[in-house]
């Protein structure tokens, strides 16, 4: 099974960082996604993009998990050479992760 | 209890003016925001006013305020904007010569300034850079502007003193909409500005929270996806408020577009950083109690910190980007060729660039841990081939970018050759006492 087929996700950005939200579609599904996409998982997924730390925090009402990882977007949004320079995308990778 | 009905206007500099309209016209709202500001919009706006010092304001400007007056005189709908950029005089002048063209007489336009910064730099050489922590006097870079975030102080007062419409600088996103909040409620306490904080997050962004950056067919849909419309916040004098849409136009608004867009640019939940308060949406929830329409509770706010973020720009750097298109099989042994001949050519013209990126797009160009999927390569038809270089001028990065791309000692079956160049405006942050910036409003009336 795959992340996309029990959460959704969307990718924000600020300066050279960017977060990633993990949301379960059915409350049911969190306390999975909770033990199985980990901070350390996220870092290891990303791992030729996210230079930096990934920092995880819960939200549990409402079945979500948020990502922040540092150095993420190449130096930044207005400096970075990539293709998608707010990381716009990157929510749809995380959800390729199989669990 | 007391309800104001708010309109999420616009999220971004470019953003469509049509959903907009539909909510002056059919929403029944009280107010309209339109956040038009990115992180770096302001160092182009002040760029562009340099050179011209009747410019640097929102280019959509004339467009959205010939359409929006009228529809704002008729529906007694308030307008707040941060379209004035970085020439608020101006952007009022503005919107005063279109209002007297369209025979608006009354109309009273406010300016809120006091985000330039810029000629206090000096002040700041000891404060680290926010993203770096490197001290701020040891950055050598030529400086073009310096804004501070400010909040929702001058917006209130300037609704306070009557105006019809606000144009600000620089200021908070969620600020636009948390000064009617406060204008209209008498609101003083940190966890009132932290539940209109929520407002504002939740709207800054237009469809984001009506179904836009949110549709996967077959797994989340959105209805009408062509015609998404913008959102209304419904907020009561408690904070209690609803997010819902038209029921005229498309899109979605549900648990899952609230929460999406709750998460959306936040780091710590509990802890959201803003000139007005810290903001803790850590314990927000969510309820849909109709279609399209949600409950939102539960946010709060704590003191604020006394400083305001500001946004320097700087003349970082030249950047240039080729691409080439390749089909058929053995794709990914022609783009690496290409790649490799690229390096050793920038080697033997002594003219290697200050950083580089090579990718393929249709592969690994968005994320480059693609590779690591093991994909079978066979099955990928047509990719592009993608260079980007950085260097100090512009000269440099055209040789680089054609140094790279020999136009017929190219692998086989490589397309022509796109390419383009620009200036790189950046940004750093600074975090500065709050005592150091005099916000002022200016009132003119038509």
């Amino acid at each position: 099974m795959k992340l996309a087929d029990i959460a959704h996700s969307r990718t924000g950005d600020k300066g050279n960082i960017s977060n990633v939200s993990l949301i379960a579609y059915n409350r049911k599904n969190y306390d999975l996604i909770r033990e199985k996409v980990t901070a350390e998982r996220v870092k290891e997924w990303f791992r030729d993009k996210v230079r930096g730390k990934v920092v995880r925090y819960e939200l549990p009402q409402l079945g979500a998990l948020n990502f922040v990882m540092y150095d993420a977007l190449g130096g930044g949004v207005t400096k970075t050479l990539d293709i998608d320079p707010h990381g716009k995308a990157l929510s749809q990778f995380l959800l390729m992760m199989d669990i | 209890m007391r309800t104001i009905r708010i309109g999420g206007g616009a999220g971004f500099s470019e953003d469509d003016l049509e959903p907009a309209l539909d909510l002056m016209k059919y929403g029944d709202i009280d107010y309209i925001c339109f956040e038009c500001l990115a992180e770096r919009t302001i160092a182009i706006a002040q760029q562009q006013k340099l050179a011209n010092p009747r410019k640097g304001y929102n280019a959509g400007l004339e467009f959205r305020m010939e359409h929006v007056l009228p529809l704002a005189r008729e529906k007694g709908i308030k307008v707040i904007t941060n379209m004035g950029a970085a020439n608020v005089e101006r952007a009022m002048e503005v919107t005063m010569e279109i209002a007297a063209r369209l025979g608006l007489t009354g109309l009273k336009v406010a300016g809120v300034m006091g985000d330039d910064v810029f000629d206090k730099l000096d002040r700041y050489k000891d404060i680290p850079i926010f993203e770096t922590g490197e001290r701020f006097g040891g950055f050598k870079k030529p400086l073009v502007s310096a804004n501070a975030y400010l909040g929702f102080e001058g917006i209130a007062e300037a609704l306070d003193n009557g105006a019809d419409v606000v144009i600000t600088g620089r200021c908070a996103d969620a600020a636009l909409f948390l000064g009617p909040l406060v204008h209209e409620f008498g609101w003083n306490t940190y966890e009132m500005y932290g539940k209109g904080t929520l407002v504002g997050h939740l709207m800054e962004c237009s469809s984001y929270l009506t179904g836009g950056y949110f549709c996967i067919p077959g797994k989340s849909d959105v209805e009408d996806f062509w015609n998404i419309g913008f959102p209304i916040a419904e907020v009561s004098e408690d904070g209690t408020f609803f997010v819902t849409k038209l029921d005229r136009a498309g899109g979605r608004v549900d648990v899952q577009t609230c929460t999406e867009q709750l998460l959306y640019e936040i780091h710590d939940p509990a802890s959201y950083l803003t000139p007005n308060c810290v903001a803790d949406f850590s314990g927000v929830r969510f309820e849909e109690v109709a279609k399209n329409r949600v409950k939102v509770t539960g946010a709060t706010g704590r003191p604020a910190t006394g400083k305001y973020k500001v946004s320097v720009g700087y003349k970082d750097s030249y950047v240039g980007i080729s691409e080439l298109g390749l089909c058929g099989l053995r794709w990914k042994e022609r783009c690496d060729l290409y790649f490799e001949a690229a390096e050793k050519r920038w080697q033997a013209y002594g003219e290697k660039p200050e950083e580089h990126q090579f990718s393929i797009i249709g592969y690994n160009s968005i994320c480059r841990d693609a590779e690591h999927m093991n994909f079978d390569l066979t099955q990928i038809p047509e990719v592009r081939a993608r260079i980007a270089v950085r260097a100090d001028s512009m000269q440099r990065v055209k040789r680089q970018i054609e140094l790279a791309n020999p136009p017929l000692s190219c692998p086989a079956g490589a397309s022509i050759l796109t390419a383009n160049f620009k200036e790189v405006l950046a940004i750093l942050s600074l975090l500065i006492p709050c005592t150091d910036v005099n916000i002022r409003v200016f009132y003119r009336e038509v």
